[in-house]
């Protein structure tokens, strides 16, 4: 039973944390440019923005969702595949929840290169 | 700022690790060596750091795409390889090294495109009213 928890684990992990980036992402598209916003109104200011903005919250939850998936996970399989597999299906998530949630341009170039990643990182385990 | 996300994330799990290595295993039945784990000064120093990639990863999605930034920053990747290799004197095998390759590939291919997915006009005015009212409100005025 346990590589069926471990891939459960990998599979809750992986869409927290691909819910949990999107999130911030559009949190902080709607809030806008930092850089701007701390010349115009300071560090301050954009700051409590940041961290009273709903969608910032809910991310940072799906986050910590993804954290506590991890830590199951390596207590039920190696690291040396939990790793790299959780990370390598959070970029091709991640992909497929931008195209689809944040309506971003993903083209050839984008696509080849989160597939290289990819496959990079699951070398990193060997 | 995107070199600065890898270094920050790289460099914080690396003094983490090195850290919690110093501490020992931490069971569920005994979480309050956690606490203690707090004063160590790697584990400190790797919780600012990490503190530091949260700020520069959360400024980044400000101004770039989602599908720009995670890969752009995945040279992180390669810089705790180079640490395990060089400070840490680990052994990095070939496999390893062809994935940095990769990794590095990855990274100089998104590198090359552009970081933003240009709005069209009717939602650039969506966008605008989508935005964090209060501030969105400010730059109005000034």
């Amino acid at each position: 039973m346990k590589p069926a928890y471990t891939w459960a684990a990998i599979f809750l992990m992986v869409t927290a944390s691909v819910t949990g980036d999107v999130l911030l992402s559009k949190a902080m598209k709607q809030i806008g440019d930092v850089g701007d916003l701390w010349q115009d109104h300071g560090i301050f200011r954009v700051v409590g923005s940041v961290l009273r903005h709903p969608l910032f919250a809910l991310g940072i939850a799906a986050m910590a969702i993804a954290f506590f998936a991890l830590l199951f996970g390596l207590s039920w399989g190696d690291v040396s595949l939990i790793a790299p597999a959780s990370a390598s299906l959070t970029f091709v998530g991640n992909m497929i929840a931008a195209k689809l949630f944040l309506h971003e341009r993903v083209d050839r170039r984008r696509c080849i290169a989160v597939a290289l990643v990819a496959c990079g990182v699951v070398l990193l385990a060997f | 700022m995107l070199f600065g996300i890898a270094l920050f994330g790289s460099v914080g799990d690396s003094l983490l690790s090195r850290g919690m290595k110093e501490i020992g295993t931490v069971s569920l039945t005994h979480l309050q060596s956690l606490i203690v784990a707090l004063a160590n000064f790697w584990v400190l120093g790797g919780i600012v750091l990490l503190i530091g990639f949260f700020a520069t990863y959360m400024t980044a999605l400000s101004w770039a795409d989602l599908t720009y930034v995670l890969p752009a920053t995945s040279i992180g990747y390669v810089i705790i390889a180079l640490i395990a290799k060089f400070v840490l004197h680990e052994q990095v095998t070939t496999a390893r090294w062809i994935g940095i390759l990769l990794i590095t590939s990855g990274v100089g291919f998104i590198a090359g495109g552009p970081a933003l997915t240009p709005l069209p006009e009717h939602s650039t005015r969506e966008s605008e009213q989508d935005r964090e009212p209060e501030l969105a409100s400010a730059r109005g005025r000034s």
